[in-house]
């Protein structure tokens, strides 16, 4: 962002952005402006998905959902958001207070900060951050500091109960998280977001999920990781409905209470937006390969179409993703307590261990095969490149595939109609 | 006055006050609140000091892990609040010699640090890798192998040694 605003000073301010006096007060207000703007980029997120998780919700469950407030319903987090904002933000009078004041804060902060330095597109984050991908996983870590105090301050057994879960959740599964990211971090040796995205390419044979069997099988390491790190469903434990009334935020109400749920919807953008960036590709444009884009970089000549569809393929990945998680959410029940924990403790934390390993020795015996050519993409003719779309094609499509006849089969067995385009 | 000068009288006198405030408040929970500002505080520092990866190391570890880790504990345990203690005990008297003495040992090597705050801007070189994961990492696996190899081995012994006490209860 930095070399962008220098770029600005000196082209259409005609000033040298070294000596110039205003400088650092151009750097503030536009630090200023792009803060505002993905924070709002980010309630608005996740006031939109509060909507189409409920639509969906209603589907699948042969419903109608909110349609009521503008075109299809598309505006009910307005409503929402007015009911919640000038509702009573009732405080009992048992709880710590400021800790209860401060919480909701902590949340917050811990969701909205992750956009610092999530990419959106070629070119197109606030920082391009050394140690960005490390970043998210430690300013996430407010978000269940913040929940945990809430729980404690309440000073109710329901939300105490929901906080200590989410604690001992979250704590546990960003080992697995944390040891699988590097994964992605291995092969492309760098933990920059957007390198990490410029080592893959553009067709899903170029993307790690299919490049190597460690990053198949990272990716739904991660995914699992990062949905008990979301308090997802099957992992909502923390706010088990049937079990805790509404979990740590039991006592709260009003914008207080908003904040909790704002934060959990956004973080499906966090989460996808991740997974995205480490095994789907990012921002890469299939059929601009990376030979092209140093190309139109040496020339000063990168078209200005490729920032708009580069932006629009990293949002419709990070989109059908979290897609993905809110299906998820509506197919399968809870999990219990100690399966969640087994599940972390005895499956995700060795496999992830064991990929990290596999994965530090893949890349050192590539590098001795290949030597400095196994830094950057294969062609697909190439001994490598058949290497992965092999792998591509027996780890990806086949078991796809199946999972497809067997969805179908089971469907059919109930004597439904099978209907593709329309079932979902 | 540079907004980096500004950032650090800020950062500076965020991490005093909430470290003040961690010695100063009775319940242990706000204590471990304000903790957790000294952290967030301290880590912006480093960053003014163009160490990336120790800020978000220290943010991840320290912010994230060990303070989940505290407020646990303190919930689980649920201590109650204690009046301030007036008693002279050995510990006491051994913990504030510790502490003037840790002061007096950093304090000496501050004063010891020469006063160049240019030394390395001047190579372009050395001031792009400074700070970053690459240089750390380096330096972490050739000059610094023995300290950090025993500090894993420390932590393995750390690790083992819960899981027995914790065992011999169950």
């Amino acid at each position: 962002m930095r070399e962008f605003l220098d770029e600005i000073i000196r082209d259409r301010l005609g000033q040298d952005p070294a000596s110039w006096a205003l400088t650092q007060g151009v750097y503030l207000v536009a630090m200023m402006a792009a803060g505002i703007a993905l924070t709002t980029f980010g309630a608005l997120f996740a006031g939109l998905t509060s909507w189409w998780e409920r639509r969906i919700a209603a589907r699948m469950q042969s419903r109608v959902g909110p349609n009521r407030v503008g075109p299809q319903g598309i505006l009910q987090f307005l409503a929402d958001a007015l009911k919640l904002l000038v509702k009573e933000d009732l405080i009992s009078s048992a709880s710590d207070r400021w800790l209860f004041r401060a919480a909701p804060y902590f949340v917050v902060a811990g969701f909205a900060l992750t956009f610092v330095v999530l990419p959106f597109g070629y070119h197109l984050s606030a920082t391009r951050m050394n140690v960005g991908l490390f970043y998210v996983l430690s300013v996430t870590a407010l978000v269940v500091v913040g929940i945990l105090i809430s729980g404690w301050a309440s000073n109710s057994k329901w939300a105490l109960f929901g906080g200590i879960r989410a604690a001992a959740q979250v704590v546990s599964y960003e080992i697995p998280a944390g040891l699988v990211i590097l994964v992605p971090v291995l092969m492309a040796g760098s933990l920059n977001l957007h390198d990490i995205i410029r080592a893959q390419g553009g067709w899903p044979w170029d993307w790690y999920l299919f490049q190597t069997p460690m990053g198949y099988a990272g990716f739904f390491i991660l995914f699992v990781a990062l949905l008990a790190e979301g308090n997802r469903t099957p992992f909502d434990l923390p706010e088990a409905e049937s079990e805790l009334v509404s979990g740590y935020n039991t006592e709260y109400s009003g914008m207080r209470f908003a904040y909790f749920f704002l934060t959990e919807f956004g973080n499906l953008w966090v989460m996808s937006a991740v997974m995205t960036t480490c095994f789907l590709g990012g921002w890469q444009v299939p059929g601009v390969s990376a030979e092209n884009l140093a190309r139109w970089e040496a020339l000063h000549q990168v078209p200005g179409w490729f920032y708009l569809v580069s932006a629009a393929v990293f949002c419709a990945k990070t989109l059908l993703l979290a897609n993905v998680v809110i299906w998820i959410r509506w197919t399968f029940p809870r999990v219990r307590v100690d399966q969640m924990m087994s599940l972390c403790w005895k499956y995700l934390v060795p496999a992830a261990m064991a990929l990290v390993v596999l994965a530090a020795v893949t890349e050192l015996m590539s590098f001795e095969l290949f030597g400095e050519a196994a830094r950057v993409q294969a062609p697909l003719f190439s001994l490598r490149g058949l290497i992965h779309f092999a792998f591509f094609a027996a780890g990806g499509l086949v078991p796809a595939v199946l999972f497809f006849r067997k969805t179908f089969r089971n469907i059919s067995f109930v004597g439904d109609r099978v209907r593709p385009l329309s079932n979902w | 006055m540079s907004v980096e000068v500004v950032l650090f009288w800020l950062f500076a006198a965020c991490t005093l006050l909430s470290a003040a405030v961690v010695v100063v408040v009775r319940s242990p929970l706000s204590c471990a609140i304000s903790l957790v500002g000294t952290f967030f505080s301290l880590a912006g520092i480093y960053v003014l000091l163009w160490a990336h990866t120790i800020a978000v190391l220290q943010v991840l570890v320290y912010a994230g892990a060990i303070m989940v880790l505290f407020l646990f504990v303190i919930m689980l345990l649920s201590l109650a609040e204690v009046g301030p203690g007036t008693k002279l005990s050995f510990s006491r008297l051994l913990g504030a010699g510790a502490a003037v003495a840790l002061f007096a040992a950093l304090l000496g090597s501050i004063l010891k640090l020469p006063v160049r705050p240019d030394a390395w801007a001047a190579d372009p070189a050395k001031a792009a890798a400074f700070g970053t994961l690459d240089s750390v990492g380096k330096l972490l696996y050739t000059s610094y192998l023995l300290p950090f190899e025993a500090v894993s081995v420390l932590l393995l012994v750390a690790i083992v040694g819960a899981v027995v006490v914790a065992k011999s209860r169950i």
